[in-house]
């Protein structure tokens, strides 16, 4: 392969991850605490209006992945007793900890001061925080358990529930950690830049509704969800992000241009595709590569839904500030029940002007992968666009067989040229 | 040794044993179907394993089936199309029997929340059956009364609501009140049998008890506890069960999909008494009696939030995780700990590590192992049980 082509937005992303990186390294040494939480309900804003600084194990682990640790640390969490059947992630991020917790930057990740366990969309979450809170012995742990959207809409008593839980159990925890009181107006400042950057956000992801698509909204949109589904949601770093990545993708749609990939512009859109669930990290670039050799595009994804379905139209509102984030964190993608997600990607096919659809399968997330299968006959049933069924894993390398994904796509590209041609 | 029931029928255990293993194994519910057909617009509704409130169900006249996959006696035949091969076997033998029509006899179908493959099952549920009740049950994991009680309270309430709409009866207090005492009983009498098997473990075998607690998924509470305590009176009754030199042994990480009773003969076979266990852990979830007086409902919220049986699926805010475990240990005077979780149990696989270490500190041995429901190969299983237990009465400190 041919050396990387990054965007602007991409360089700019990068130094801001950086960045915080080098803030968490010397966090402790300047008097600043630190909190890890999770990405799906993460409450960012709350937190940062402390003056803390999230930590996301999550984003550790797929950036693990991304630079070839993952099997190293995974290999450290098994040798340790945890089972080769549990998710990758919670063994990636413990088997990180085991060797000395250097983060994904060559950095030193400082200990927790605080463990906010957002309860939300993942059992996984709970036993993850439970292991953690093991590891390090002596860290406070909040949990806000958010209910499920069995039903697919909010009722207010689960609304009651999460802010309830946000007074009694988070902020205390919060306050008595930072050692500042809650500052409702901060909060409500940051909500306001949230919103601002989730705006952008959702402009750039619908842009892919354009033929052709001047994004990837899968392999280009896990960047593109970078600064808001982790440590800069509310800050106005991610708004100037966002702002600079929309002037990006309008250059690229007034020019009529497809997506950059890592090889630089791809050529001639072929086949939209829409994709449900997260991607392989160990392999990522090697598995988008797949694609978009054969000129296919994703227009639409799940994945970038699980830190926020702003697309259906959520905004983090300021005048209702703690309403806000339980409604944020009750809508995360896998917090809603099999029919809505099938709802969600029946809708994607339609509106995107899909030409088939994408099932990635991961071994190490329950969350998403139990129901796939109904999932994507439901979709071919009532679409008549056919679907492809993937399994790899998140993180662990052992789980990707190259030679089987690519001849699995292939297949399938083919016999969507076959079903043009007839319909032609 | 026999006992009397009714118009002069005289059980032996033999008796009882065949009637409690033929409601266990018998996976065409047809105990669920009789009941219904004892009486006109009788309902049942089932339920996946773990907590439920079963005395809702119970006071709208239904009866509370508790669906635990199909063991080692159904083929798996649609079921596998449904999930990827890295996901458990409970719920592809689940939608195994409902594809096949065995679930058929249900009226609605509950699922607790245990973990995302039980969740997500109920969403598949919906799906498969639009026409068919399903409920996901979110219980609290915030234990405050004024937050996760009064969640937990208006999650009750819903279900009262609809168990009401669906059986056609009104669920008042008087009837609700009547219900949990009856829950308790049952409950009581089961803590009996644990406590006379932690003393007599030779008198009660698991293999036994493992039937005779199984019964209560398809059996009127009432009806269930008549049979534990036929059972706890005809057991001490048979006169060839001695003491013999056995280790004795909790088993943990069976709280979901349950074993075949093949590993439960195997690990008695092994040398093994089984002195406490957490399968079949949603009867006998609320460890205490749940109050009959006052609000029947704040009674159930009061009993979940702070009378509940310690499992992976329920978060634990005192960072303790192992303590239940130690407790059972030292409460039933065992020797060590066999950790038996269903392959691809996350739960169950993401809280061994921490009950491991919790056991290591307090120099506890312990061995661990997996099995699926339809196991069927028992030798390594044998093998391991039983140089474990050797080990535990030949080298023990104690």
């Amino acid at each position: 392969m041919s050396a990387v082509r990054k965007e602007d937005s991409m360089l700019l992303q990068k130094q801001m991850m950086s960045d915080h990186y080098d803030r968490l390294a010397s966090a402790h040494d300047e008097g600043r605490k630190v909190v890890y939480t999770f990405v799906p309900g993460n409450l960012n804003e709350l937190v940062r209006s402390f003056g803390l600084l999230p930590v996301l194990p999550e984003i550790n682990a797929l950036q693990s992945g991304l630079r070839k640790k993952s099997g190293e640390y995974i290999a450290e969490a098994e040798k340790n007793g945890h089972s080769e059947d549990v998710c990758t992630y919670v063994k990636c991020d413990i088997g990180m900890l085991k060797k000395g917790n250097i983060g994904p930057t060559g950095t030193q990740l400082p200990k927790p001061d605080l463990l906010l366990l957002s309860y939300t969309g993942c059992f996984t979450f709970l036993k993850w925080f439970e292991l953690l809170r093991e590891e390090y012995g002596d860290v406070p742990v909040a949990m806000l358990h958010v209910p499920y959207q069995a039903n697919g809409r909010i009722e207010p008593h689960q609304r009651d529930y999460v802010v309830q839980q946000m007074r009694t159990e988070v902020i205390p925890k919060l306050e008595q950690v930072s050692g500042r009181a809650y500052d409702e107006d901060r909060l409500r400042e940051m909500l306001r830049l949230s919103a601002r950057a989730e705006d952008d956000l959702v402009w750039t992801l619908e842009s892919a509704k354009r033929t052709p698509s001047p994004i990837d909204a899968y392999f280009g949109g896990v960047h593109y969800i970078g600064p808001i589904f982790s440590a800069f949601r509310g800050t106005q770093g991610a708004v100037d992000y966002y702002t600079a990545l929309r002037a990006e993708v309008q250059e690229r749609l007034d020019a009529g241009q497809g997506p950059v990939t890592p090889e630089g512009p791809m050529g001639t859109e072929k086949y939209r595709l829409v994709v449900e669930g997260p991607p392989n990290w160990t392999s990522f670039r090697e598995f988008w590569k797949m694609f978009y050799d054969e000129g296919a595009v994703f227009v639409a994804s799940t994945y970038t839904k699980v830190g926020g379905l702003y697309d259906r139209g959520f905004r983090h509102d300021p005048d209702h500030p703690l309403e806000t984030l339980a409604d944020y964190c009750l809508g995360c993608y896998t917090n809603l029940g099999l029919p809505t997600r099938v709802d969600l990607l029946e809708q994607y096919i339609n509106d995107y002007n899909a030409d088939g659809f994408l099932v990635n399968s991961v071994k190490s997330c329950n969350s998403f992968s139990v129901g796939q299968l109904m999932m994507l006959r439901q979709l071919e049933e009532r679409t008549g666009v056919p679907g492809v069924f993937i399994e790899n894993d998140l993180v662990d390398p052992r789980y990707f067989s190259a030679a089987n994904i690519k001849n699995r796509i292939e297949s399938y590209l083919q016999m969507l040229d076959q079903k043009r041609g007839k319909a032609a | 040794m026999d006992v009397q029931r009714g118009a002069g029928d005289v059980v032996t255990l033999d008796d009882l044993m065949t009637q409690a293993r033929s409601l266990s194994e018998d996976i065409d519910f047809t105990a669920v179907t009789q009941w219904k057909a004892r009486a006109e617009g009788r309902k049942a509704i089932g339920h996946m394993p773990t907590y439920v409130p079963r005395e809702l169900i119970h006071a709208s006249g239904m009866l509370s089936v508790g669906i635990t996959g199909g063991g080692d006696r159904l083929e798996i035949i649609r079921g596998d199309a449904y999930f990827q091969s890295y996901i458990c076997r409970i719920p592809r033998s689940t939608i195994e029997l409902a594809l096949s029509h065995r679930l058929d006899v249900l009226d609605g179908m509950l699922f607790p929340s245990i973990c995302d493959v039980i969740r997500n099952l109920s969403g598949m549920w919906s799906m498969i059956f639009p026409d068919r009740y399903v409920h996901y049950v979110d219980v609290p994991q915030n234990f405050d009364v004024a937050v996760g009680g009064k969640f937990w309270r208006r999650e009750l309430e819903t279900l009262r609501t609809d168990f009401a709409r669906l059986s056609g009866v009104a669920i008042d207090d008087d009837a609700l009140r009547a219900s949990i005492a009856v829950y308790n009983e049952n409950r009581h009498v089961i803590r009996d049998l644990y406590r006379a098997r932690s003393e007599r473990p030779w008198i009660f075998p698991m293999s036994e008890v493992y039937y005779i607690l199984r019964a209560g998924n398809v059996l009127p509470p009432e009806e269930h506890t008549a049979m534990l305590r036929e059972y706890l009176v005809l057991a001490p009754g048979e006169s060839d069960r001695r003491d013999q030199d056995r280790s004795r042994v909790v088993l943990a990480g069976m709280f979901c999909e349950q074993p075949p009773h093949g590993l439960v003969l195997t690990l008695e076979r092994a040398g093994c008494y089984v002195v406490d266990d957490d399968f079949l852990l949603g009867l006998r979830w609320l460890q205490d009696d749940v109050t009959t007086t006052g609000d029947p409902l704040d009674a159930l919220v009061d009993a979940y939030l702070n009378h509940s049986a310690m499992s992976a699926s329920r978060y634990a805010p005192d960072g303790d995780r192992g303590r239940w475990l130690i407790d059972s240990v030292a409460r039933n005077r065992a020797e060590g700990v066999i950790f038996a979780a269903p392959s691809f149990c996350d739960p169950a696989l993401l809280d061994q590590p921490m009950l491991v270490t919790a056991l290591d500190r307090k120099g506890i041995p312990h061995t661990e192992f997996k099995y699926a429901e339809d196991t069927g190969q028992f030798a390594v299983i044998r093998e391991q049980a039983g140089t474990f237990s050797d080990s535990i009465r030949l080298w023990s400190e104690a």
